[in-house]
């Protein structure tokens, strides 16, 4: 009744979907804190000044939230997920162990100066503070995706039985921790950030002039570098996300096939658009085979050969051991290929108004951008969902099932006595979060003297 | 090519000691914080209350990343030890994060709204956190020495132990931080917590060698005895106003309460499974990986504690301690 399995993975599962809005949050920021604080200091406007303090109090809370949020994932690899820290503990532990000493003392230290002591050091050590606060948020985002790379497409290792547990042991350092996934992943998670920040911005700004508020030239200033960000960032998601859903194609194709529902070894397959079980009964399936929809003949094959090929051959579902809930993962990916595209398309809309001289011309702009401003998050979610979900019912894919991943004797009541205290404790901490960022954004511009 | 020995000591046991030492910083940091944050309670003007929360505003953070990188590593270098103690610690664990939480959140959001409620709520948060964080820390450690994961009357003493740590280290702090009147109650304060400790501490060890029917030689003698010469020390320093070499060796005590723990589990290292340091230690190639890094991160991370702790070392009432709005 009580599967201390299950519980935990939904504990798991809901500790990261919460936790993730505050690192993308805080590492989007980090380069445009760097940037303001430099404007800051080397000008005399005062908007710079303005910028620096209004974005700075939100990167604070995001990572005191993200902290505390964080830890929790870290132990919760010991209290319930042991077996699958007893097994792989000495070559996941490395990276887990190097974010804390590498990345996270770096930040929380500098941050104090960042945060506290802008009149009690130089100019100097204070633009450095924010540097290096930003290089240890970045930081954290190398160990832990060198981490979550191994599980996807592990690498350099062999299974040894050591003290009567079975675990794994490194062989070959370079290949395990700088894994042909690791590049695809660090360079779409990052830019995923920074791509969210920037509408996050550009939509608080467009907010703001669409209220007619005061202060239009602060608003303006920062809509103007939420959308320059924008521009670039954008279409390199769409571009390096095909890539890499072609790397995921080579290295990790079980899960390539759930993310185009593929059930069988075949040549020439479509790319749906839009799939639904043919049989009704199935239609609460995940895992619903016999697909009919709206399809791109060959395409699928043709994107995943590398667009020269439309008779490319991808391999089924069925030749893989396990596969994982298809409709998360096909959804999932459809939703976050939907959103890729739209930020690509705002950032051409405002590439045409800036061409034809004002960018703020358009009222329908500066709405679809407000309408916008957290979509940046929930395709970060969505990303992650068919990331994780996609490699079961693997942990490490493979090597762990996830059932066999969990402490053993894990009490089920202990599980779900905990995971009910995470789902009010977080709804409440989610709720006071969006409060207080709210309650800044609506208060506008900060104070500063000239 | 791996190497197995550093300083004419094996790996395995190098990583035993270093485990530790990163859960005495923690315990000798964050502890402070959470002395500060039970002595909030007994602050009723809110300036005062605010002057408590801004004098570890700057600091908990770093702090609390100690006990990250203790759990990191252990993770890294026992990783059979790091699932057994947590999972079987299940509760406690998540009791122990809980109250971390409360105990961060609450000086981030106590100034967010002009509330009575609001602030009282947020203070209660602050209060509480800072009390379970090292109680239920303390009743953790109690079942990893004495490989009972169940509660019971040990668990109590050893979690009143931390508390009691963290609150001497929470006055000794804000000896060096205030000046006055305030300085002076809190003197009071230290002095009186100071006499509590010695009398907990000397039936707890007491109780410990009954418990564990631990053998006394000499070395577990001298080791034991460290805290009371350190707590006699710190009260004489107290009394005589020394409050800088008083606050220096309060805080070593952390690292003797420490180094005893670990001596009396050693070469055990999980008395649940019965494993031993050697046991556990993860093979030589992620153990040479793992103290490389080591090496060189630890003492760029004691850097910027040297970086951050002088910056924030004035009296807090002179500082322009007021974060950005």
């Amino acid at each position: 009744m009580l599967d201390p399995v299950l519980l935990s993975r939904m504990q798991f599962a809901l500790t990261t979907i919460v936790h993730i809005i505050f690192p993308v949050m805080s590492m989007g920021l980090a380069p445009f804190i760097v940037y303001f604080t430099w404007r800051s200091l080397r000008t005399d406007k005062k908007v710079y000044e303005q910028l620096r303090q209004f974005w700075l109090r939100l990167f604070s809370i995001s990572f005191v939230v993200g902290s505390v949020t964080g830890v929790v994932l870290e132990f919760e690899f010991g209290t319930n997920f042991a077996a699958f820290s007893t097994m792989s503990g000495s070559l996941l532990g490395g990276p887990v162990a190097l974010e804390g000493m590498m990345a996270f003392f770096l930040e929380s230290t500098f941050l104090g100066i960042l945060v506290f002591g802008k009149d009690k050091v130089s100019d100097r050590t204070y633009f450095l503070s924010s540097i290096l606060v930003a290089v240890g948020s970045w930081l954290s985002a190398v160990w832990i995706l060198m981490a979550n790379s191994w599980m996807q497409t592990p690498r350099g290792y062999d299974i040894v039985m050591q003290n009567g547990h079975r675990i794994v042991k490194l062989i070959d350092p370079v290949a395990a921790y700088l894994n042909p996934r690791f590049p695809w992943m660090f360079v779409h998670m990052q830019n995923a950030a920074v791509l969210s920040i920037a509408v996050f911005i550009a939509g608080i700004s467009a907010y703001h002039l669409l209220k007619d508020t005061e202060e239009k030239e602060f608003w303006r200033k920062s809509m103007k570098i939420g959308v320059i960000v924008l521009l670039v960032s954008a279409p390199f998601q769409v571009i390096q996300g095909d890539a890499y859903t072609r790397h995921v194609y080579r290295s990790q194709p079980e899960k390539f096939a759930a993310m185009e529902g593929v059930y069988h070894n075949s040549t020439d397959v479509g790319l749906y658009l839009f799939a639904a079980p043919s049989d009704p009964n199935q239609l609460t399936n995940l895992s619903a085979r016999n697909l009919t929809g709206i399809e791109v003949p060959g395409m699928a094959s043709f994107m995943a050969s590398g667009y020269t090929n439309s008779s490319a051959r991808i391999q089924g579902l069925d030749s893989f051991k396990g596969s994982p809930p298809v409709a998360i993962v096909f959804w999932g990916f459809r939703f976050m290929v939907a959103l890729g595209m739209w930020f690509a398309l705002l950032s051409l809309w405002s590439l045409y108004l800036i061409y034809k001289g004002d960018l703020f011309s358009s009222e329908r702009l500066k709405k679809a951008f407000m309408y916008s401003t957290v979509l940046g998050f929930i395709g970060v979610e969505i990303g992650w969902m068919v990331t994780e979900v996609g490699r079961q019912p693997w942990t490490i894919q493979g090597i762990l099932l996830t059932k066999n991943a969990v402490t053993p004797g894990l009490s089920g009541a202990h599980a779900l006595l905990t995971l009910t205290g995470f789902a009010g404790g977080y709804l409440l901490l989610l709720g006071l979060f969006i409060y207080v960022v709210v309650k800044q954004i609506k208060n506008g511009v900060p104070e500063v003297d000239e | 090519m791996a190497v197995e020995h550093l300083f004419g000591m094996p790996l395995p046991e190098i990583w035993f000691m270093l485990v530790f030492f990163l859960l005495a910083m923690f315990l000798a940091l964050d502890g402070f914080d959470f002395g500060v944050g039970m002595l909030f309670l007994t602050r009723r003007k809110l300036e005062e209350k605010e002057e408590f929360m801004s004098a570890i505003g700057p600091l908990w953070d770093g702090n609390e990343v100690w006990i990250v990188v203790f759990g990191g590593a252990l993770f890294a270098v026992f990783p059979s030890v790091y699932g057994s103690i947590f999972g079987s610690n299940y509760l406690l664990v998540f009791g122990i994060l809980f109250a971390l939480t409360l105990r961060s959140l609450a000086p981030e959001f106590f100034k967010d709204r002009d509330s009575r409620l609001w602030r009282k709520a947020w203070g209660a948060a602050f209060v509480t956190g800072s009390f379970f964080a090292p109680f239920i820390l303390g009743m953790f450690l109690d079942n990893w020495l004495t490989g009972t994961p169940s509660i019971g009357i040990s668990d109590i003493v050893f979690g009143s132990l931390i508390v009691m740590l963290s609150l001497v280290e929470g006055a000794g702090f804000l000896l060096v931080k205030t000046r006055d009147e305030l300085r002076e109650e809190v003197r009071g304060y230290c002095m009186y917590i100071l006499a509590v400790f010695l009398l907990l501490y000397i039936p707890s060890m007491i109780y410990l060698q009954r418990v564990l029917a631990l053998d006394m030689k000499l070395s577990l003698a001298v080791l034991m005895m460290l805290p009371l010469a350190s707590t006699s020390l710190a009260t004489y320093l107290v009394h005589s106003e020394s409050y800088g070499r008083g606050f220096y060796i309060i805080e070593s005590l952390a690292f003797e309460m420490v180094a005893l723990f670990a001596y009396i589990l050693y070469p055990v290292i999980d008395p649940l499974t019965g494993t031993t340091v050697t046991q556990a230690a993860v093979p030589p190639l992620e153990l040479n990986i793992m103290t490389v890094s080591a090496l060189g991160l630890i003492p760029l991370i004691l850097v910027y504690f040297l970086v951050l702790y002088p910056i924030f070392s004035g009296k807090v009432e002179d500082e322009n301690y007021e974060e950005v709005e």
